[in-house]
């Protein structure tokens, strides 16, 4: 992980990148081979042999610090402790949290969701009155947890944002409905459902929203193609965008 | 020929469709429907507003039960302007992503691209690398989209209600902000102007003294439509007390924006949770205590007057503050200063003597940037801005990789257009088209 050369070194230590045991990171499954996306002819770039693997789940470590990346506990601690204390058994609902980029992320056991964001709109002390929506991801690499339903609470008494994930496999995939806590989720998850197929359980009506009702599939999965035709440009063949080199 | 016989399946056949006696209303002929609806003897009725509605603000269908002139239960159908612009991005590069997201809300297409870029910033961990003229281009762009924006809120919202004469005045005042845009930009609208780590290209010369001119023009006519509207007897009977919808029902349904102030919250991203140098300005939260179409008129009137006084400021930091517009960083930032040409948009003549004539390097930096693009680190992040009508929030997602992995958009009218049922039911059916143009959905935000 750490490297000989002090530049990068700082530089990764400037990203507070989790040290990793080389172990550790064998383990994981592989992400990638080669370089330039080359699968047809014989690489000749010199990175044939390169495996790149899945970085592994990071959890952060405390103090959590606030939205500034401070180092000492900030914000992000509050919320975690109140948490922390109104849930007695914490430990079993979140999975686990993470801290990237000035933002705090609690990935939630899909069957403690509406528990949680219960205790996160209702305790004083935590008060996130305004959900912000739900999204969906799609990881299909990430096995036993394809789907993601992401949801973004805001708090307008205290001034301060979280994110809670639940993840749910692919073949069962649902999550329950966070509608009876913010009814605002209602069109959110009718839009994830249509686009990813997560099925809410405990919506009220929980039918397709943007595309048309006898559509078949889930279009924003990453296993549903983008579609589209080749252009003819200046005597040019364009293939479509999904048919297109990409640089992963 | 072969004989074999289908019977196609058609979906919205009205026999399948609906239940009840279907009338189908093509104009003259209410006579019919009128008789027709009085054999029934029943006194609800199911109408189908939209999505082809001149009163619902594009392509938004209701679907009304009624029972005389008062609604009993309204349902809001979407769906007709979606595009698949958060897929496409999927599909694109970092940059690219701009071009797409501009196109979703129509009204504000800067507000779509800075909310973007402010996410892939956050991802990228250069938000304090984006050199300071740039945010202030960014700042006065989005507070003059922000007029445009309400001006054409305010017209619509006039024409829906009847009265042309504020339709006219408002797109009037609007073609003089578009005309700034297209002096800046080189397009009045969808311009992708914005970019990750700045703005596509510097202010052109003048571009400075026709924003004065807008300035000086710009308050005169906003008073003239105050005074057309603010007292006006007519508006006040179609406004005051319709489509109320107070604090507790806008925190339940998410509703953010104008709707929101309008309860006497003053919630503005822009002042507690600033963004772009927001903190530096001097601007008031415009508050309504009324809940009503008459305060969101009232609050929208306000932020455009504040907005006025934010350009100023800008205008003014603009003469001090030179520099770049785009970050430093040559990875990221696209190597050219665009210019503006004879058609259109593109790479500034000199820019192009230097890569293709004096410098290898410069060539391949640009080539790489173009074809691949830079790459983001993997990971997630939230970026929220004040819309027009909210709070507009960028939820990015990365794989590390020179794509976005997925977008999406927390969009202020699809959230926004949730309450209507809220706002409309057991009121009169015309205030459904008050309380639908308060809310002031753009179909193509909501649909993407």
């Amino acid at each position: 992980m750490s490297s000989e050369n002090p530049e990068q070194r700082a530089e990764q230590g400037a990203d507070q990148l989790p040290a990793q045991a080389e172990e550790e990171r064998r383990e994981q499954p592989v992400a990638r081979t080669g370089m330039f996306g080359a699968r047809t002819t014989g690489d000749t770039s010199g990175y044939g042999r390169l495996v790149i693997r899945q970085s592994p789940k990071v959890t952060a470590p405390r103090p959590y610090g606030g939205p500034d990346g401070a180092a000492e506990a900030g914000e992000f601690d509050e919320v975690a402790d109140e948490l922390e204390r109104l849930l007695p058994d914490f430990g079993d609902a979140i999975e686990r949290v993470v801290v990237h980029r000035g933002e705090l992320t609690f990935f939630v056991k899909r069957e403690r969701l509406l528990d949680v964001a219960r205790t996160m709109r209702d305790e004083p002390t935590l008060r996130f009155e305004l959900c912000s929506g739900v999204s969906g991801v799609h990881y299909p690499k990430d096995e036993g947890a394809e789907l993601h339903s992401v949801v973004h609470l805001l708090s307008i008494t205290h001034n301060r944002r979280v994110r809670l994930e639940a993840t749910c496999p692919d073949a069962d995939p649902h999550v329950p409905s966070l509608v009876p806590v913010y009814p605002t989720c209602d069109w959110h998850e009718r839009e994830t459902y249509d686009f990813f197929g997560i099925v809410y359980d405990g919506h009220p009506a929980l039918t397709r929203i943007e595309m048309p009702d006898d559509w078949v599939g889930h279009p924003q999965r990453k296993d549903y193609p983008l579609g589209g035709i080749p252009v003819e440009y200046r005597g040019a063949e364009i293939p479509p965008p999904d048919e297109r080199r990409s640089y992963v | 020929m072969s004989s074999t016989k289908y019977t196609e399946y058609d979906a919205y056949a009205a026999e399948e469709a609906a239940e009840g006696r279907v009338f189908d209303v093509n104009g003259q002929d209410w006579d019919q429907v009128v008789a027709g609806a009085e054999d029934l003897g029943d006194e609800r009725l199911v109408v189908n507003m939209g999505p082809q509605h001149p009163s619902t603000h594009g392509v938004l269908r209701l679907i009304l039960t009624l029972d005389g002139e008062t609604v009993d239960d309204c349902r809001v159908g979407i769906g007709y302007l979606h595009t698949g612009i958060e897929k496409n991005m999927e599909f694109r590069t970092w940059t690219q992503g701009t071009t797409f997201c501009t196109r979703m809300d129509y009204l504000a297409p800067i507000f779509n691209e800075t909310a973007y870029c402010l996410g892939v910033e956050k991802l990228l961990d250069v938000t304090d690398q984006v050199p300071e003229r740039a945010q202030i281009i960014r700042v006065m762009m989005m507070e003059l989209n922000r007029i445009s924006s309400h001006l054409v809120a305010i017209a619509t919202f006039g024409l829906e209600l009847g009265a042309t004469t504020v339709m006219l005045n408002g797109f009037i005042e609007r073609e003089y902000t578009l005309d700034l845009f297209e002096e800046i930009t080189g397009l009045r609208m969808n311009m992708a102007y914005v970019r990750p780590g700045g703005v596509a290209q510097d202010l052109p010369s003048g571009a400075l003294s026709k924003i004065r001119d807008y300035l000086d023009r710009m308050p005169k006519r906003i008073q003239a439509l105050r005074k057309l509207m603010d007292a006006n007897p007519v508006y006040l009977a179609r406004t005051r007390d319709i489509a109320y919808l107070d604090l507790t029902g806008c925190m339940s349904l998410g509703v953010t924006g104008p709707v929101l102030r309008a309860t006497g919250l003053p919630w503005d991203l822009r002042k507690s949770q600033p963004y772009c140098g927001y903190e530096t300005y001097d601007f008031e939260v415009a508050t309504q205590d009324t809940c009503d179409v008459y305060g969101r008129y009232l609050v929208r009137m306000q932020e455009m007057e504040e907005s006025l006084k934010i350009v100023e400021q800008c205008v003014e930091r603009l003469q001090r503050v030179k520099g770049p517009v785009m970050i430093e960083d040559k990875k990221i930032g696209w190597p050219a200063q665009l210019a503006i040409g004879a058609d259109g948009m593109g790479n500034s003549p000199r820019h192009i003597a230097h890569i293709m004539g004096t410098s290898m390097e410069a060539l391949i930096h640009h080539f790489k940037l173009v074809t691949e693009g830079f790459r983001v680190p993997a990971g997630q992040a939230y970026s929220h801005i004040e819309s027009p009508r909210g709070e507009l929030g960028a939820h990015v997602v990365s794989d590390g990789g020179t794509r976005p992995y997925r977008v999406h958009f927390r969009e202020p009218s699809f959230v926004n257009l949730q309450a209507t049922p809220a706002m409309a039911e057991g009121g009169m059916v015309a205030d459904v088209i008050a309380a639908v143009a308060s809310i002031d959905p753009v179909m193509g935000g909501v649909d993407r």
